[in-house]
C-alpha cells in the first residue's frame, strides 16, 4: 500500500516518525539514567549533570547495599512470593477454570455469577484486613499470596480458553480410564502451555510489584518485599541499608537509591521480552466473550 | 367432574414422577462430575472466604466494630458513622480531590493513547513500529513504587536532574514533590508516562481488524489521508473508545490508590487525600475501624452505581454492554 508522495504526506511522515521516536526515548531514558547513575563513581555523581553512560565505573553502591543483609533479605522475600505465589495462582486458577468451562456442569452459572459479582463489588480494605487477620495470616508471607490467589478476570479468560479446546481429546482420555482431574493434568494443561505461561508471567509481575498489601499486612520489616524497602529508602529516605562498618563518606545517597531502584526493576526487564511475546495474545483472549 | 379429577390426579402423579426423574438425573450428574466439584472446591472456598466474607464484613460500617468481638458480635449503631462522615468538612475535601484527579486523568490522559495508536497505525515500516511499541510498553510493567521512586530521583530539589537544569537556566529550584500546587501535575504526568504506551494496545488491536480494501477503495475514490482517517479509521475504533470511556466512568472514583498513597506528603495532603487514602489513614493508622469501613462502603456504593449506570448508558448507545 503506497501513499502518494506529495509534500504534505512526506512532511507528515517525517513529523510522525520524529514524535514517535521521541516518545519511545522518553519512556526508556529514565531507566537508562537510573542504571547509569547507579554504576557511576561517587565523584562523577557529585559533579552532577545528566549521566547516561558513566565515565568512571564503580560498584561501590552495590557493595554498600550488600554490606548488610537488609536489602538482600527483601530481595529473597520478593523472589519467594513471586515463585510460590505464582504457582498458587496457576494451580487455583486452572483448577477452578476447568470445571467452569463445561456447560454441562450443574451449578456452573450461579458460580460464574458469584465470580462476576466480585468484579463489581468488594468488601473493601478494612473488612478484608480483618478476615486476613482473623485467619492469622497477617505478618506472614502467606498474606501476600493467599488473599490474591485467583484473579476473577484471569479466571474468566482462562475458562473461555479451555472452552475452545475440542472435547474429542478429553473423551478419548476418559474412555482410557482417566478421571476429570487426570484429563486436566494430562491433556488440557499440556495443550494450554502458552496460555499458562502468559498467565504465569502476568501473575509473577503482579507478585514482584506487590507493595500495598505488604504495607497493610506485614509489620515485621524482616519480611518486607523489595518494593516496600524501595519506598523506605528512596521516597521516605529512611533506614540505613548498609552495614554500619561501611565508610559512608565513600558513597553518594543518590547512587545508593538508584541501585535499589535497579534491583526492583531488573527482574521485570528480564522477563519483558517473554511478556511482550505473549501479552498481545492475552489481550485478544480477554476480548473473547464466553 | 370425576373424569377431570382423574385427569388432574394423573397429571399430579405425572408431575411427581417427573420431579423424581429430575432428581435422579441431578444425582446422576453430580456423581458423574464428582471430580469436577472436587476441583471447584478450593476456588469456591477462596471466593467465599476472601471475597464474600469481607462483603458481609461491610456490615461493620453499621457497628462499633471490636476486633475481639468480630463481624457477628459487635454492637449495632445504625448510621452513626455515615452521619459523622457526611457532616465533616473533610467529606467535601475528599470529594473534590477525588473528582478533580479523575477529571484531570480523563482530560489529559484519556485521549493520548488514542492519538498515539493512530500515529503508530500510520507507520508503514513494520520494524520501526515494533521498535516504538517495544519501548513504550515497558513502563506499564514496573511497579508504582519504582515509577514514583524514579520521579523522586528526577524531581527532588537535592541533586535531582530536573531541578539542576532548572537552576542553571533560571537560578531557582521548584519543590515539585512537596508543593501542593504541583501535586496534580505530578500525578497526571506519572500516569501518562507509565500507561500511555500500554493504553494503545487495545486500540491497535481494534485497528488491526480494519479491512485494508476499505482504504484502497477510498484512495481510488480520491480520499486523502485525513479523509481516510475520518471515514474509516475513527469509525473502526469508535466502539472501543466508547467502551473504554464507560469503563473509565465506572472507575471514576478509583484514583490510583497506590500512586497517591506514595505521593502524599504532609505538605500536600490538602489536595492529595482521596477516599481510599482516607480509609487507610483512619482505619489502619488511627484504628477507627467502623468509621473507615463506612467511608469505604460509601465509596464502593457510589462506584457500583457508576459502573451499572455507565453500562446501561452503553447499551442505550447501541453498544454491547461490558457486563
Amino acid at each position: 500500500m503506497r501513499q502518494d508522495r506529495s509534500w504534505g504526506n512526506r512532511l507528515f511522515d517525517l513529523l510522525n516518525h520524529t514524535v514517535l521516536f521521541l516518545v519511545a526515548i522518553v519512556c526508556v531514558l529514565p531507566f537508562v539514567y537510573v542504571l547509569a547513575v547507579s554504576f557511576a563513581s561517587p565523584a562523577e555523581v557529585a559533579r552532577g549533570g545528566l549521566i547516561l553512560w558513566p565515565k568512571q565505573w564503580s560498584m561501590v553502591s552495590y557493595q554498600y547495599i550488600f554490606s548488610s543483609d537488609t536489602l538482600p533479605r527483601s530481595l529473597l522475600v520478593s523472589v519467594y512470593i513471586t515463585v510460590v505465589g505464582t504457582l498458587i495462582n496457576l494451580a487455583f486458577t486452572s483448577l477452578m477454570a476447568y470445571p467452569l468451562s463445561k456447560p454441562r456442569l450443574r451449578g456452573r452459572n450461579p458460580i460464574l455469577l458469584g465470580v462476576l459479582i466480585t468484579m463489581l463489588f468488594s468488601g473493601g480494605m478494612i473488612p478484608t484486613y480483618f478476615v486476613v487477620n482473623g485467619l492469622n495470616l497477617t505478618n506472614t508471607l502467606w498474606s501476600l499470596m493467599i488473599p490474591s490467589a485467583i484473579s476473577a478476570f484471569n479466571l474468566i479468560v482462562l475458562k473461555n480458553f479451555f472452552q475452545q479446546i475440542p472435547d474429542g481429546l478429553e473423551d478419548s482420555a476418559k474412555i482410557d480410564g482417566c478421571n476429570d482431574l487426570g484429563v486436566l493434568l494430562r491433556i488440557v494443561l499440556p495443550l494450554s502451555l502458552p496460555a499458562m505461561a502468559t498467565f504465569g508471567l502476568f501473575y509473577a509481575v503482579a507478585h514482584w510489584n506487590t507493595f500495598f498489601n505488604a504495607i497493610l499486612y506485614i509489620n515485621d520489616n524482616e519480611k518486607w518485599p523489595i518494593q516496600v524497602m524501595l519506598r523506605e529508602i528512596v521516597i521516605l529516605a529512611q533506614s540505613r541499608v548498609g552495614d554500619s562498618g561501611f565508610d559512608e563518606t565513600d558513597v553518594q545517597p543518590l547512587t545508593i537509591r538508584m541501585a535499589v531502584i535497579v534491583f526492583a526493576t531488573v527482574p521485570i526487564l528480564l522477563v519483558y521480552p517473554f511478556l511482550q511475546k505473549h501479552f498481545a495474545k492475552g489481550v485478544m483472549l480477554g476480548s473473547v466473550k464466553g | 367432574m370425576r373424569s377431570n379429577q382423574a385427569v388432574a390426579a394423573a397429571g399430579f402423579q405425572g408431575k411427581r414422577e417427573l420431579r423424581l426423574q429430575r432428581r435422579k438425573l441431578l444425582l446422576r450428574d453430580l456423581v458423574r462430575d464428582r471430580w469436577m466439584y472436587l476441583m471447584l472446591l478450593p476456588g469456591v472456598l477462596y471466593f467465599i472466604v476472601f471475597k464474600y466474607v469481607p462483603m458481609y464484613g461491610v456490615t461493620m460500617a453499621f457497628q462499633d466494630y471490636k476486633p475481639y468481638l468480630g463481624f457477628f458480635e459487635s454492637p449495632w449503631v445504625g448510621f452513626k458513622h455515615f452521619e459523622r462522615f457526611f457532616s465533616e468538612t473533610h467529606f467535601w475535601t475528599l470529594f473534590r480531590n477525588t473528582i478533580v484527579l479523575a477529571l484531570y486523568n480523563l482530560i489529559f490522559f484519556f485521549p493520548l493513547p488514542i492519538v498515539l495508536a493512530l500515529m503508530l497505525n500510520e507507520l508503514r515500516r513494520e520494524r520501526f513500529k515494533r521498535f516504538v511499541q517495544t519501548l513504550i510498553y515497558i513502563p506499564h510493567f514496573v511497579s508504582w513504587v519504582v515509577v514514583v521512586g524514579i520521579f523522586y530521583m528526577l524531581f527532588t530539589t537535592e541533586n535531582g536532574i530536573v531541578n539542576e537544569l532548572l537552576y542553571r537556566l533560571t537560578g531557582e529550584k521548584i519543590a515539585f514533590l512537596l508543593e501542593k500546587d504541583w501535586f496534580r501535575t505530578m500525578i497526571v504526568s506519572q500516569t501518562i508516562w507509565k500507561e500511555v504506551g500500554w493504553g494503545t494496545v487495545i486500540f491497535l488491536a481494534a485497528l488491526a481488524g480494519v479491512d485494508m480494501q476499505q482504504y484502497e477503495a477510498a484512495r481510488i475514490d480520491g480520499a486523502n489521508r485525513w479523509r481516510q482517517l475520518w471515514h474509516i479509521t475513527l469509525p473502526a475504533i469508535r466502539s472501543t473508545i466508547i467502551i473504554l470511556l464507560i469503563l473509565r466512568l465506572g472507575n471514576f472514583l478509583d484514583s490510583g490508590f497506590e500512586q497517591i498513597f506514595l505521593m502524599i506528603t504532609p505538605t500536600n495532603r490538602e489536595v492529595s487525600e482521596v477516599f481510599d487514602t482516607y480509609v487507610y489513614t483512619k482505619g489502619m493508622t488511627q484504628a477507627q475501624y467502623s468509621y473507615s469501613a463506612a467511608v469505604g462502603l460509601f465509596k464502593s456504593f457510589i462506584g457500583l452505581i457508576l459502573v451499572l449506570g455507565s453500562n446501561w448508558l452503553a447499551k442505550r448507545f447501541g453498544e454491547e454492554g461490558v457486563y
